[in-house]
C-alpha cells in the first residue's frame, strides 16, 4: 500500500471526505421528508424506513448480486411504507407524529426480524466513481472516491428545489401544504397529494438505507442506523423546507462527523466526547442564531401540525 | 419511569402461582418444580448474536451446550443495558426456570445483574467481565473473563512484521481496563519486533456504531496506519473498510479472515465454550459454581485464528515460538521497564505482571508508543 504523510491536513481531508461519505443518508432521508412535509404532513417514521431500507436491500443484493436490485426493492419497500402512512393519516382525528412513531419502531421491528438471516452475508457494494484521479496522494483519492447515490441524492436537490417552483407538480404540493382550503378550491384531493408525497418520501429515505448497507459502512447490522433517520427529520426544519438546504446540512452534518475520529487520528486525543457532540452543538449554534421571536419559521408549510 | 405503578407480568405469574396454591391445598411446591428434570441456562446478549464478534463468541459457547444432556439454553439477544435487561432476567428465571444466568455485556452487572442477584438468592448469575470482588459483591454472583491481552499480544507480533509504515492502529470503543490492555498489548507485541512502531488509537465512545467505526478506520489509514485492529463489539465494519482501503487486519472477538483472507494476518478469539461446559457440568453435578475464574490461551478460554497468507517466514517463526512461550503460562506482556505515553513508570525495571495479576485489571493508562488519550 502505497501511503504519503499528510500529517494535519489530514482534518480537512477528512471533514471532506466524511461529508461525501456519511451526508448520503441525510440527504435522501431529508429530501424524502421535505417533500413529505412540504406536502402538510409529518412522517417521523422515516427511521423505520431508512432501517427497513437498508435491510432490503442489503437482502435482495445478496439474495441477486446486484447492488442496483437492492436499491430498487428498498424503494419500493419504502413506497410502501410511505403509502401506508399516507393511507391511515388520511382517515379524521389521526396524528400523523403518533403514527410516525409507531412506523418508526414497526419498521425497525421488521427489518430486525426478517434481517437475521443477512447479518452474516457479505453484499456487493455499489460502485465508486474514483474522482481523486488527479491527485496523487492515496488519501484525497480515497477521500474523492464518490458514491453514484451521492451524485444523485445532489442532482436530485438541486432538481426538486428548482421543482417545486417551476413545476405543476411542485406547485400542487405547496398548496396543499400552505393550504388545504385554497387546495380544494382549486379541485386538487389533499389526500392523494399526501398519499403521493408520503410515499415518494418514504422510497427516498429507503434509497438512504441503501447506501448505508450497501456501500457505507457497508454491512448489515441492526445499529447500522443508529438514529440517522431522526437526524435527518430535524435537518429538514433545520434546512427550512428547502432541498438544497437539506443537501448542504447534510454535509455540514456529515463533515462534523468526521471530526471527532480525525482529530484523534493527528494526535489531538482529549475530549473527544465534546467533538463527536460537535455536530449537535453546530446545529443548536445555527438555530440560535437564525431563530427570532418576532416571527414563526419562515418557509414552514401552514398545514404541518407542528406549526398549527 | 411509569414502572413501578405496573405489575410486571413475573409478580402476575408469582400472585396467580401463589392463589393456585392456596386453591389446591396440596400444590405448596414451588412454582419451578415442573423444570427440575434438568437444568436451564440463560444467556443474555447485547447484539444480534450473528454479529462476526462479540456476541457471536458467546453464542457460539452456548451453542455448544445443546448438545448436552438435561441441559437447555435460552437465549435472548438485543437486550440494552437498561431495566430491560432486569426484565429479560425475571422471565428467564420465573418463566423459563434458569437456574444460572450469563448476562454477557460489560453494562448488565450493576446495578442491574445485582438487583436480580438479590431478588433471587438461589438462582447463580455469571457476568463476562472483571467485575466481581469478593465481600462486596453477592455470593450468587460472579465473573468469568478470559487473558485476551495475550492473544492481542500475538496479533501486534503479526502486524510489526506486517507494517511497512510503522504505524498500526486501533479503533476502541471506551477507555475501559480491558480495551487500554488490549491496545497495549497489541503495541508491545509489535515493539518487540520493532521498537520503532507506534499504535494509533481511536475511541468511538460505543459498543456498537457503524458509521463512526468506518470513519475511524479510515482516518488511521489516511494517517498511514497500514495494519489494523479493533475493539468494538462487532468488527466486520472494522474489517471491511480496512480491506477496502489494502490495510492488513488483526480480528478480535471471532474469526473474522472470511470477510477478508488476504489481508487478514490473525485474530483473538474467544473460546467460551470451555467456560460455559465447566459452569454447567458443575451445576449438574450439584458442585459449588466458582465465583472468580480467568483463564488465558494456557487454559482454553482464547485461541488464535489460523495466520493469514501475508505474514512473512520470520513472523510465522516469532508468531509460534511466543505462542509456545504462552501456551506454558505464566506469560507477562506488562513488564519492566515500562512508561506510560504521559512519561510515568508503570511497571519498575524487574517488575512484571503476569497475565493473573490483578492489578491488570484496573489498568488506566495507555503505554510510551500509543498515541492516545484516555479522557
Amino acid at each position: 500500500m502505497e501511503t504519503t504523510d499528510i500529517g494535519l491536513w489530514g482534518v480537512p481531508l477528512a471533514i471532506l471526505g466524511g461529508a461525501i461519505r456519511v451526508s448520503t443518508p441525510f440527504i435522501f432521508v431529508s429530501l424524502g421528508e421535505a417533500i413529505t412535509e412540504r406536502s402538510g404532513r409529518i412522517n417521523l417514521g422515516l427511521e423505520g424506513i431508512l432501517v427497513f431500507g437498508a435491510m432490503s436491500a442489503y437482502a435482495v443484493a445478496v439474495m441477486t448480486g446486484s447492488p442496483w436490485l437492492g436499491v430498487v426493492a428498498a424503494a419500493g419497500a419504502g413506497a410502501c411504507f410511505g403509502l401506508f402512512h399516507g393511507w391511515i393519516c388520511k382517515f379524521p382525528k389521526v396524528n400523523d407524529i403518533a403514527i410516525g412513531i409507531a412506523l418508526m419502531l414497526f419498521g425497525s421491528g421488521l427489518a430486525f426480524f426478517f434481517g437475521k438471516p443477512f447479518i452474516q452475508p457479505s453484499a456487493p457494494d455499489l460502485p465508486a466513481i474514483p474522482l481523486g484521479w488527479w491527485s496523487s496522494v492515496p488519501q484525497v483519492q480515497a477521500a474523492l472516491n464518490v458514491n453514484v447515490l451521492f451524485l444523485i441524492g445532489a442532482a436530485l436537490a438541486v432538481f426538486l428545489w428548482w421543482a417545486f417552483r417551476n413545476t405543476r407538480a411542485g406547485l400542487i404540493v405547496r398548496v396543499v401544504g400552505d393550504s388545504s382550503d385554497a387546495a380544494r378550491a382549486m379541485g386538487l384531493n389533499p389526500n392523494t397529494v399526501r398519499l403521493l408525497a408520503t410515499g415518494v418520501g418514504g422510497a427516498l429515505a429507503a434509497i438512504g438505507g441503501a447506501y448505508l448497507s450497501l456501500y457505507y459502512p457497508g454491512s448489515w447490522s441492526e445499529g447500522v442506523s443508529s438514529g440517522q433517520g431522526l437526524m435527518a427529520v430535524a435537518l429538514v426544519i433545520f434546512a427550512r423546507w428547502n432541498p438544497i438546504g437539506c443537501f448542504a446540512a447534510a454535509l455540514l452534518f456529515g463533515g462534523a462527523g468526521a471530526l471527532g475520529p480525525a482529530l484523534q487520528s493527528v494526535g489531538v486525543t482529549q475530549g473527544y466526547y465534546l467533538f463527536y457532540a460537535a455536530p449537535y452543538i453546530l446545529t443548536l449554534i445555527i438555530m440560535i442564531a437564525t431563530s427570532s421571536p418576532g416571527r414563526s419559521l419562515a418557509g414552514a408549510p401552514g398545514e404541518l401540525s407542528i406549526t398549527k | 419511569m411509569t414502572n413501578r405503578f405496573m405489575i410486571s407480568r413475573r409478580q402476575l405469574l408469582k400472585t396467580s402461582a401463589a392463589g393456585a396454591a392456596l386453591g389446591i391445598a396440596s400444590s405448596a411446591l414451588p412454582f419451578r418444580s415442573a423444570f427440575a428434570a434438568g437444568v436451564t441456562v440463560g444467556f443474555i446478549y447485547v447484539g444480534p448474536k450473528d454479529d462476526y464478534g462479540y456476541n457471536q463468541a458467546h453464542a457460539e459457547g452456548a451453542a455448544m451446550l445443546k448438545g448436552m444432556d438435561g441441559v437447555t439454553v435460552v437465549e435472548e439477544e438485543n437486550v440494552p443495558e437498561t431495566v430491560d435487561v432486569q426484565k429479560t432476567m425475571e422471565s428467564m428465571i420465573s418463566l423459563d426456570g434458569a437456574s444460572l444466568v450469563f448476562p454477557t455485556s460489560f453494562g448488565y452487572f450493576d446495578p442491574h445483574m445485582l438487583a436480580m442477584a438479590a431478588k433471587f438468592p438461589e438462582v447463580q448469575f455469571r457476568h463476562c467481565g472483571g467485575m466481581w470482588t469478593e465481600g462486596k459483591h453477592p455470593t450468587n454472583t460472579g465473573s468469568y473473563f478470559g487473558y485476551i491481552g495475550q492473544g492481542q499480544y500475538l496479533n501486534g507480533i503479526a502486524a510489526g512484521h506486517a507494517t511497512k509504515t510503522k504505524k498500526i492502529g486501533f479503533v476502541a470503543a471506551k477507555p475501559i481496563p480491558q480495551v487500554l490492555l488490549n491496545i497495549n498489548s497489541f503495541l508491545l507485541g509489535a515493539r518487540s519486533v520493532d521498537p520503532s512502531i507506534t499504535c494509533q488509537v481511536i475511541f468511538t465512545g460505543e459498543w456498537s456504531l457503524a458509521v463512526k467505526e468506518a470513519e475511524a478506520t479510515n482516518a488511521l489509514i489516511d494517517q498511514g496506519v497500514d495494519v489494523v485492529t479493533c475493539h468494538v463489539d462487532s468488527p466486520k465494519v472494522v474489517v471491511e473498510t480496512a480491506a477496502g482501503r489494502g490495510a492488513f487486519i488483526c480480528g478480535y472477538h471471532a474469526n473474522q479472515s472470511p470477510l477478508a483472507p488476504e489481508k487478514y494476518l490473525t485474530g483473538a478469539e474467544w473460546n467460551w465454550a470451555n467456560v460455559y461446559k465447566m459452569y454447567v457440568e458443575k451445576l449438574v453435578a450439584g458442585e459449588a459454581l466458582p465465583n472468580f475464574t480467568r483463564g488465558g490461551l494456557a487454559d482454553g478460554f482464547v485461541k488464535m485464528s489460523p495466520l493469514g497468507p501475508a505474514v512473512p517466514d520470520a513472523g510465522r517463526a516469532q508468531f509460534e515460538a511466543t505462542l509456545a512461550e504462552i501456551m506454558k503460562g505464566g506469560f507477562s506482556v506488562i513488564k519492566g521497564p515500562l512508561k506510560n505515553n504521559k512519561g510515568d513508570v508503570v511497571a519498575a525495571d524487574g517488575q512484571a505482571f503476569a497475565e493473573t495479576a490483578i492489578e491488570l485489571e484496573s489498568m488506566d493508562y495507555l503505554v510510551e508508543g500509543v498515541v492516545g488519550s484516555t479522557s
